[in-house]
């Protein structure tokens, strides 16, 4: 364990976050929408989730509301590997795929398939100020939710869309997750092996990555608007046009060349650089050399080896023309160190080296330690954990882990007697008319 | 009406290369007033990076320099000299924001660190991105995009259990975290205006990854709940268990679908509803870890999407919401209809470099529309206007070029 409270601010301190007194409606799915939320939640917005315990997406808060012992033991570790692997009596709020991003948020419970449910929507819509979802553009019409009239209820209400593609034209109801939205803009074909067929390349997440934090954006820009104007508005973030210029210079080389990308590996395009093996297995070390002096560096720091004086190493250009037998070289030294010995070595003699951490390693890093990465949060479905904090650090805002991860329907009381002001009986009613409650509905698979 | 969201707000960009300009390029792209401050003579290294067109490089026509520095004005100035330094201390007087991505330690030799800024402007937001962060025991460590990537985010489960772990495209995660410092400063510039009192931002590039969805804040949850690592792929490119999901060969190059679990009736519909699939044996949990329906469930598969096209499937599975998508290039994105007609590509037309389409804006907003207002500056093109706005006269300016300070 390897928890830290943050010692740059205490319970007592007065200061406000930046996003203080600003009320989300939080309607996100998977990873992109949620991811913004989050960040926005760090900065202090109060994010309400609006969740039903009718309906359960797939790929949210877990696969599925009672998932069988054999389905918890066959889900890779970063969607069920649940404490002991034990589902508990609520395991919906159990999954590292949830709750790595569900710090600092609220929850409340409502059905908004039936009339009475959307009409409470409506009533948080007045008493709020930004709405951000990312469903399927259809998602939001079927429910009868539209930013035309949201405006007419709350003139200064923002609402942030954030579809795969777009909300109109013929991509707009495309299901995607990040990975086929990388494919779309042109990501999956820049990465990979580079001696393999790109059917080899695994998943990876970079657009929802860019997505939340362009989402997160989206709203500081409307809300800095809305302050000086007075007025809401609706924002629309395609997760692909936001992602792709990530991409620009790839873009460019297409625009101004009718070049197309493809993948370098772990290669550099003015670089030496790699991914070599250590000494224990399954331990790297990557490593970039990206001029004479570096190499010169690397040198000493590897010992002067004989064949570093080859004709093929002789200048950069030449060592790239060679990258292959280099690598070679480079691996006869890599394989006796251990992977965070040669990242110390290498970084001492000025070279740009890294181990590749694998999630053990890093909970332990000595640079995340020193900077406090992780927070201890409680959670009373799980106990207290270590949990990767928000990624920045401010010197006056007491940017915080103030609470563990939200559970369904947490806050129910908090939303509907002290928000909406309902009285006891009204909220009983809704408890028994399925509306209100921390467990999914029992026809919930 | 202000016409641009953050019209309000003056830059002061001390940042060179992708992240501290990317952070930069979205505040300007929605209004703000960035003036940017370049070494004399060679200027922002990112005007050596390419693509070039025609691939000849020439500073004022880097592809990634162009891309990243649109709406800034460009001022060249020594900061390592006292009157720079001056000049300096002045622009930033009347910023509201500083964003500086030098090695830690420089902004100090500088005499250009927090403390002295917040002594001449104490509203002012400041915004250091570095590789490791201001303080700790990788503080003047070196890195670079895979660097970043292996130790902050998750090299290590990316690629195939019997191969080296292998890295995203390009500079994905120096993207990342410039996004990061944009929000952060941005929020950070909401409470310097209410408190009348700014603060120092300390943007991590290896914590971006740390703390980013792309994986890793929920494999290092997997760690902490239950002590799981999580590897690179012992089965293939899938992955995430189950058929189909991976990327597939089709007709005219690669399709990428995610299925499995709860998802595979949507990929009967997206087939066709064939009678054999409709057999009850495919629709039990344990189906979908069974490695001989997996090689039925393959041999009926392959031959279906070698007689499609890319975006012949990517409709069917439209139709049955399967999660999926082409693997396009930049030439076909770059020519797709849809993306076309939503004005996702933005033609900017530089004087030196030409007229060509770059990437658009990252979000639509109804009422405060992103726009490029000017290319990408020429080394030093503003230097005498944004130094005569601070009240600089001729004379000053044209001494400070002779002492090569501009």
């Amino acid at each position: 364990m390897t928890g830290h409270r943050s010692d740059t601010s205490s319970k007592t301190d007065a200061r406000k976050l930046p996003l203080s007194g600003i009320r989300v409606l939080d309607m996100t799915v998977v990873w992109a929408g949620p991811y913004c939320t989050t960040l926005l939640a760090d900065m202090g917005a109060e994010i309400i989730r609006v969740e039903s315990i009718q309906t359960m997406g797939a790929a949210t808060r877990a696969p599925f509301a009672r998932p069988s012992q054999f389905f918890i033991d066959s889900m890779p570790p970063f969607v069920g590997a649940m404490p002991g692997r034990e589902a508990g009596n609520r395991p919906w709020n159990r999954h590292p795929l949830f709750n790595a991003h569900a710090r600092n948020k609220k929850s409340m419970t409502v059905d908004l398939l039936r009339p009475e449910g959307l009409d409470i929507f409506k009533r948080m819509v007045t008493i709020s100020d930004v709405l951000v979802e990312n469903n399927p553009t259809e998602t939001m019409e079927k429910l009868g939710i539209s930013y035309k009239e949201l405006r007419e209820i709350n003139p200064r209400f923002i609402m942030l869309r954030m579809p795969a593609y777009g909300n109109e034209g013929p991509y707009q109801n495309h299901r995607s997750l990040g990975v086929h939205i990388e494919g779309v803009i042109g990501h999956t074909l820049m990465r990979g092996y580079a001696d393999m067929d790109p059917s080899s390349n695994t998943n990876v997440y970079m657009a929802d990555a860019a997505a939340g934090v362009g989402g997160a954006m989206a709203v500081a820009t409307a809300l800095n608007y809305r302050r000086r104007s007075g007025k809401g508005q609706l924002v629309e973030l395609s997760q692909a046009e936001n992602a792709l210029p990530y991409l620009g210079a790839a873009f460019m080389d297409y625009s101004m060349n009718n070049r197309n990308a493809s993948t370098l590996g772990n290669r550099h395009p003015t670089a030496i650089q790699g991914v070599y093996p250590c000494a224990e297995d399954d331990t790297w070390i990557a490593v970039t050399i990206f001029d004479e002096r570096d190499w010169e560096l690397f040198c000493q720091a590897i010992g002067n080896p004989v064949w570093m004086s080859d004709a093929r190493f002789a200048n950069h250009a030449s060592r790239r023309a060679n990258h292959d037998a280099l690598d070679g070289m480079i691996t006869e030294w890599s394989r006796s160190q251990g992977h965070r010995h040669a990242m110390e070595i290498l970084q001492s003699h000025g070279v740009a080296a890294g181990a590749v951490l694998d999630q053990k390693d890093a909970s332990e890093d000595p640079q995340y330690t020193a900077r406090a990465m992780f927070e201890e949060a409680f959670q009373e479905d799980l106990g207290t954990y270590s949990y990767p904090r928000a990624p920045f650090k401010m010197s006056r805002s007491p940017v915080k882990i103030d609470r563990g991860p939200v559970r369904l329907g947490e806050d129910n009381e908090y939303v509907y007697k002290t928000l909406l002001k309902l009285s006891d009986a009204d909220y009983d009613r809704l408890v028994e008319s399925g509306h209100i409650g921390m467990d999914y509905a029992p026809h919930v698979k | 009406m202000p016409e641009m969201a953050l019209s309000d707000l003056k830059v002061l960009d001390l940042t060179h290369g992708i992240s501290g300009p990317y952070c930069t390029k979205l505040l300007g792209d929605y209004g703000a007033d960035v003036i940017k401050i370049e070494r004399p003579g060679s200027g922002d290294y990112a005007r050596q990076i390419g693509p070039f067109p025609k691939d000849v490089p020439h500073p004022e026509k880097s592809g990634t320099f162009l891309h990243l520095n649109t709406n800034k004005r460009s001022v060249t100035l020594d900061l390592s000299t006292e009157s720079g330094r001056d000049v300096a201390l002045k622009l930033a007087r009347r910023a509201d924001i500083v964003v500086e991505s030098f090695r830690p330690g420089v902004m100090a030799d500088f005499g250009l660190d927090y403390p002295i800024l917040n002594g001449e402007n104490s509203a002012l937001v400041v915004t250091s991105i570095s590789n490791f962060g201001q303080t700790g025991p990788y503080r003047d460590w070196r890195a670079s995009e895979l660097i970043f990537y292996g130790m902050g985010g998750e090299l290590y489960s990316t690629g195939l259990a019997d191969r080296e772990p292998i890295k995203m495209g390009a500079d994905v995660g120096l993207y990342q975290a410039g996004s990061v410092a944009a929000f952060a400063t941005l929020s950070a510039s909401f409470s310097a205006r209410e408190a009348g009192q700014g603060e120092h931002i300390d943007i991590s590039i290896m914590e971006t990854q740390a703390g980013s969805i792309d994986r890793r804040m929920s494999m290092l949850l997997a760690y902490q709940y239950n002590g799981e690592l999580s590897g690179r792929s012992a089965d293939g490119p899938n992955g995430l268990g189950g058929y189909p999901s991976g990327v597939y060969p089709c007709a005219d190059g690669y399709f990428q679908i995610t299925s499995g679990t709860r998802y595979f009736p949507r990929i009967v519909k997206m087939l066709g509803e064939p009678e054999e699939f409709l057999d009850p044996k495919w629709h039990t949990p344990e189906a979908q870890s069974d490695p001989e329906l997996e090689a039925e469930f393959d041999a009926f598969f392959y031959p279906w999407l070698m007689a499609r096209t890319k975006y012949q499937i990517w409709e069917a599975a439209r139709s049955a919401n399967v999660l999926s998508g082409p693997l396009n290039t930049m030439e076909d994105i770059a020519n797709d209809q849809v993306f076309q007609s939503r004005g996702a590509f933005s033609n900017v037309d530089h004087p030196e470099a030409g007229d060509f389409a770059y990437p658009g804006r990252p979000f639509i907003m109804e009422h405060s529309p992103w726009s490029i207002r000017r290319p990408a500056p020429r080394l030093g093109e503003h230097t005498d206007e944004a130094l005569s706005e601070s009240g600089y006269t001729a004379d000053d300016i044209s001494r400070f070029r002779e002492k090569r300070v501009v």
